[in-house]
């Protein structure tokens, strides 16, 4: 019981890490990105190439895949994304959904369908007790790091002089570029940071999630249902709803093997029309 | 362009409405077309009986994307559950393909009107993750009483009876695309009448403004909850088709990428008018055929290239490109109304 409890937290702070540049996306320029996925998919796919070919420790993939994706996020921000910020939600959808086929076909043709592995080092592998709760240092290990930059992003976010343009520019993009910040640099750092932590996400997920080219596609409900219920005006909500569904999702698989994944989009559901703009949604904000 | 700035321009409306929708030589001639297609081409009877199910699951979303503007990334859930339950019903209680159409019809639009109080509300991103969520549900559902769908293996050994109790449905395919080309025409017909109608120029301008419509007295709620259970039935009908005419119904109904592609099929056709849903069905089935013949594993990488492509030239351009080829027709925003 204990364990599921363990499990599920582990499962949600990774999703968290996930979806979190995914909330600032869709918060910021109210940008329906579906292809965040691909994001995360990138890093992922690096540290099994990197690791498994080229034996570079696993640790030192990781910050390898946040760089990695960050860049990549960085080339597509100013290139594509920016162009589409002003357009109809549909448009952003549409680009973003071939974005994805896109990646899953082109990843399908280099690396083959078959899911990848990560070699974890040994001392991750292993599993412990306290109290009764059966503990795996490699999900330890998740949620230390997860929980580490979750309250590093708080940190910058409410101490910082980006983190106040940041939500300057957030809750109103004219006036913040009236009182001139740099509206579009800012959201480029962003941007670029938020698919960097989706890289370092599908790097630590591979073990956990699994990875496969239709990673972008299988999980994307999953990111786009953490933004949704927790709004994307604070990381508190992302996190709190991300942890929710991650210890619901793994209940759910274990206690009602066949039902779990249904039991989650009907309350999504339900959420969605009882609160439209999220559980954790700040009052007075857009 | 008169006819195109007829939605901005408010003194055009009242006329239009009064004059109708009238037929004109190009569409005469598409149709027509489609009929001698059937004539001259008996060996692809298969392939276009597809593209004409196709056409009719695209004209169902225009209903709500183009007319209503719902963006919808579940519309599977409609069309799955008509070809479910034509399926099942044909497998269990009668095999006439009429009834059967008829009762997947009344399934999905009872699902459709059941599930149109979710999308009223919220933004449109709740919309998109509703309807997604819908579709999941029925997918999982589907998925978890596999003792009655098959689950992966799908639905087997669905035999229809003769159409009318006289033509049966032969290995070529040939009745099956008579029968799919004149159910998407008379679908088609009572489409082009709605749309036209006053109560599709309420849903435009619904669409285009929905404080000012709600301000002049259109019932917004209403009518998009009724244009949706309308686009329900119509999805659920093509569903039931593709069932009746391949005599087989998997999960596959349900998936993502049904959703994904009939989005795309419009958008290629152009959103915002219903002949949009056919010459995209047409476009995006040689497409799929020859992209499939090049490279049988790969060709969703060509398919998500176009739709970047064509939301970065812009499809207002290509679609006022295609406007000037064909003079009737009609120019739609496919914006989403900002308030």
């Amino acid at each position: 019981m204990l364990t599921i409890l363990f499990d599920g937290v582990a499962y949600g702070m990774l999703l968290f890490l996930l979806a979190s540049g995914l909330a600032v996306t869709l918060g910021l320029m109210n940008f329906v990105n579906l292809a965040h996925g691909a994001f995360a998919m990138a890093g992922g796919y690096l540290t099994a190439v990197l690791s498994n070919r080229m034996g570079v420790p696993f640790l030192a993939c990781l910050p390898l895949a946040f760089l990695f994706s960050a860049a990549l996020g960085a080339v597509l921000e100013p290139t594509l994304y920016r162009r589409l910020y002003r357009r109809p939600h549909l448009d952003q959808v549409l680009f973003s959904i071939g974005l994805v086929f896109m990646t899953v076909a082109a990843v399908d043709y280099y690396f083959g369908s078959t899911q990848q592995f990560v070699r974890i080092p040994e001392f991750l592998k292993q599993r412990f007790e306290i109290a009764g709760m059966g503990i795996g240092a490699y999900r330890l290990f998740i949620i230390v790091v997860c929980g580490l930059l979750a309250l590093l992003m708080q940190a910058v976010l409410s101490r910082t002089r980006f983190g106040s343009r940041l939500r300057a520019a957030v809750d109103d993009p004219p006036v913040a570029s009236g009182l001139g910040i740099d509206v579009n640099r800012i959201f480029l750092v962003t941007f670029a940071f938020g698919s960097g932590l989706a890289g370092l996400g599908g790097a630590l997920g591979a073990e956990i999630l699994g990875l496969d080219p239709t990673f972008p596609l299988k999980f994307m409900i999953y990111f786009l249902i953490v933004v949704a219920v927790g709004g994307t005006t604070t990381i508190t909500g992302p996190l709190l709803a991300s942890l929710l569904l991650g210890i619901a999702d793994v209940a759910g698989k274990y206690y009602v093997p066949k039902l779990g994944a249904f039991i989650i989009y009907s309350v999504m559901i339900a959420i969605l029309m009882l609160r439209p703009q999220g559980l954790f949604a700040r009052a007075g904000g857009k | 362009m008169t006819r195109e700035s007829a939605a901005a321009v408010p003194a055009v409306l009242p006329q239009a409405i009064v004059r109708g929708p009238r037929f004109r030589l190009w569409e005469l001639a598409l149709w027509l077309a489609a009929l001698l297609s059937w004539f001259v081409l008996p060996r692809q009877a298969p392939m276009l009986n597809e593209m004409a199910i196709l056409a009719l699951f695209a004209v169902s979303l225009d209903l709500i994307l183009g007319y209503a503007g719902i963006v919808s990334l579940g519309h599977a859930a409609f069309f799955g559950t008509g070809a479910y339950v034509a399926a099942l019903f044909a497998k269990h209680v009668m095999p006439d393909p009429l009834a059967g159409l008829a009762v997947a019809a009344a399934a999905a639009a009872l699902l459709g009107l059941a599930t149109s109080v979710l999308v009223l509300r919220g933004s449109d991103l709740t919309r998109l993750m509703v309807t997604l969520g819908i579709a999941l549900i029925l997918y999982e559902l589907a998925n978890r009483f596999d003792n009655i769908t098959g689950g992966a293996d799908g639905l087997q050994g669905v035999v229809m009876a003769p159409l009318f109790g006289r033509f049966a449905f032969d290995m070529g395919g040939r009745v099956a695309y008579l029968y799919t080309l004149t159910v998407l025409f008379l679908l088609f017909l009572i489409a082009r009448r709605i749309v036209h109608s006053p109560f599709g120029f309420g849903l435009r301008a619904i669409r285009d403004n929905p404080r000012r419509a709600s301000a002049i007295g259109i019932a917004s709620n209403v009518r998009v909850a009724a244009v949706y259970t309308l686009a329900a039935t119509y999805a659920g009908i093509a569903g039931a088709l593709l069932a009746q005419t391949t005599g087989f119904a998997s999960l596959d109904v349900y998936d993502f990428h049904r959703s994904a592609d009939v989005l795309l099929v419009l958008v290629i056709g152009g959103v915002g008018w219903l002949y949009g849903g056919l010459i995209g069905a047409v476009l995006f089935t040689l497409m799929h055929d020859v992209l499939a013949g090049i490279t049988p594993q790969y060709w969703q990488f060509w398919i998500g290239l176009l739709l970047v492509i064509l939301v970065l030239v812009g499809r207002e351009r290509i679609s006022r490109a295609a406007g000037r080829l064909l003079p009737a027709r009609r120019h739609a925003s496919n914006g989403n109304p900002h308030p």
